[in-house]
């Protein structure tokens, strides 16, 4: 076998060294490119780094000012004057109360909603496209906007404060994350299983309920416990319903407390024990928060 | 023009030992304002199969989802004519699709399990028009189930998902699932397009076996298996039908020109 003599093969087994044509050194534009790749390779990764510490200081924070007050007590005590050994136990208690009232009232209606805008209201529908183009803006209103309405709607007539009036801002809150994600979930179900569906001879509600649903249900989950999630740390659309109250009250027609009116009262307050419990109230939602995305990521993965 | 005065000569309506499952007159179909089926006449024999062959957009998808009438779900898409089925025409706006296609099953081009179990795949439609007990319904799924020959593949995991099985397999128990609820007829559009060569010769197999009972309307694209497969075949051609005669003679020796061009791919 015969090797040509230029071949760099050939210059490197003899040890001589063959000029190479001059176009693998880069040109300035080249080299231009490259130090704009690296530079914006550096920028990303600075501000990913920013974020990522901006969220890890704020998590160690918590955990270092709100574990210390985490105790029993804490949890079963309600709250209380300064200096009384008071807890959380009401705020705990009234969160649970007010967040799972709203999810049994906004997650039936933002599941019917969403089937409605998925498999009866695709294109050309001008009532449906009406109904997507409000739950959209509702989802960017801001919380205090949500929480004022209901207040006139609730409240005001009424003559009084009420744990259900909270309930029904979270779900108005709640509403329009849950409608969206149904109905996009919905919608990446494939037309084949409609049709296959229908050719077994299913009615259509038994193809949506049985079928459609059925494959989508894992995303659907998702948007439901993502906007619980989203409820459960809201303050503002709290503040002109449910109040806040200092007492243990399960009573849905009085004021209620809830964990984000206790950190909101708490937390400016001049008492020492009292900003205590406001920063481990704050843990306790964003750990409840944490846990219900964990519980997202690891159903949704299988 | 050709294939409406062509038919009623063909020798599907001259062949009176055999009765006639479907009988096509003068269909046609309209996607919106789009005519896809033009003044089409066939007859689709009892216990036969009938393949029906075409280039893409020829309508022998179209007429396959006029015969239980899935287009029904798309309004806009309609059917004019007369598709005659146990004495009545299916195209008549009093027919109850539900009964209609629990009488003319389908199977897709891509498997559709539902997401389910692999035994409430089969008994989801069972239970859409029968009340068996359990131990009725455990004989149906293993009957079905053992005549798409996916019984000794699947027994042991009857309450898996059956999105786990194989594109194959996932066919077969779409198959099986579309005679469990004891159709007269069975539709397939391009079963076998989405599989590899062994499932598709399976699934060939199989419908050998099913055609002694069923009767078959089968689309497919290959010649090879609608030349297999096939007792009869129709061509169709932009909308209409050119010719359909015994897969025999359509292979060998067809009558018209257009035929002969597809068949021996020269078409133009």
């Amino acid at each position: 076998m015969t090797v040509p003599e230029t071949s760099p093969v050939a210059s490197s087994r003899t040890g001589r060294s063959v000029p190479d044509s001059g176009r693998w050194r880069p040109g300035r534009k080249a080299m231009r490119r490259q130090m704009l790749d690296y530079l914006a390779t550096g920028v990303s990764i600075a501000a990913g780094s920013l974020l990522l510490l901006v969220l890890v200081s704020i998590l160690w924070t918590l955990l270092s000012r709100g574990l210390v007050g985490l105790s029993w007590a804490t949890l079963t005590h309600r709250m209380g004057p300064p200096g009384s050994g008071g807890g959380l136990s009401n705020a705990i208690v009234g969160s649970l109360l007010q967040t799972g009232l709203a999810l049994l009232m906004a997650a039936p209606v933002g599941l019917m909603c969403g089937i409605y805008l998925s498999e009866y209201g695709r294109k050309g529908n001008h009532f449906a496209s009406v109904v997507r183009f409000v739950a959209d803006m509702l989802m960017s209103a801001p919380s205090i906007l949500i929480g004022l309405f209901i207040y006139q709607l609730l409240v005001v007539p009424f003559g009084h404060f009420s744990g259900f009036s909270g309930a029904v801002a979270l779900a108005v809150l709640a509403l329009p994350l849950i409608v969206r994600t149904t109905e996009d979930m919905l919608r990446l179900v494939p037309t084949a299983m409609r049709e296959a569906g229908a050719a077994l001879g299913a009615a259509r509600w038994r193809v949506i309920l049985f079928l459609c649903l059925r494959s989508a249900r894992k995303g659907v989950t998702t948007g439901i416990l993502l906007a619980l999630a989203r409820m459960g740390g809201e303050t503002a659309p709290l503040l002109f319903t449910s109040l806040g109250n200092q007492t243990m009250s399960t009573d849905m027609t009085r004021p209620m407390a809830s964990l984000p009116i206790a950190i909101y009262q708490y937390a400016g307050a001049s008492y020492e024990d009292w900003v205590q419990l406001a920063w481990t109230g704050a843990l306790l939602v964003t750990f409840g928060v944490l846990l219900i995305n964990i519980t997202v990521r690891l159903s949704s993965r299988h | 023009m050709t294939s409406a005065s062509m038919s009623p000569a063909s020798p599907s309506g001259r062949e009176p030992a055999q009765d006639v499952a479907l009988a096509v007159r003068d269909l046609n179909f309209h996607y919106g304002t789009h005519h896809a089926l033009h003044g089409i006449s066939l007859d689709f024999p009892a216990r036969c199969v009938t393949a029906m062959i075409g280039p893409s957009g020829c309508g022998k998808s179209t007429l396959l989802r006029v015969f239980n009438k899935i287009y029904a779900l798309y309004p806009g898409q309609r059917a004019t004519g007369e598709v005659m089925f146990d004495g009545r025409n299916i195209l008549d706006d009093s027919i109850n699709l539900d009964m209609l296609r629990s009488r003319i099953g389908m199977v897709f081009q891509k498997p559709t399990p539902f997401p389910m179990s692999i035994y409430d795949n089969i008994a989801f439609g069972v239970r859409l028009h029968e009340k068996l007990n359990r131990t009725e319904m455990d004989e149906r799924v293993q009957d079905v189930l053992t005549r798409v020959a996916l019984w000794n593949e699947v027994r042991d995991r009857l309450n898996a998902p059956a999105t786990g099985l194989s594109g194959g397999q996932q066919q077969r128990l779409c198959i099986a699932r579309s005679i469990a609820t004891r159709p007269e007829v069975l539709l397939l559009d391009e079963p076998t397009s989405a599989l590899d060569p062994i499932s598709t010769a399976r699934i060939e197999e199989l419908l050998d076996e099913l055609k002694e009972e069923f009767t078959i309307a089968i689309v497919t694209h290959n010649m090879q298996q609608a030349a297999r497969c096939a007792d009869r075949v129709a061509f169709f051609y932009l909308g209409r039908l050119v010719e359909v005669d015994t897969a025999d003679r359509i292979f060998t020796n067809p009558r018209e020109k257009q035929t002969q061009d597809y068949i021996t791919g020269r078409f133009g």
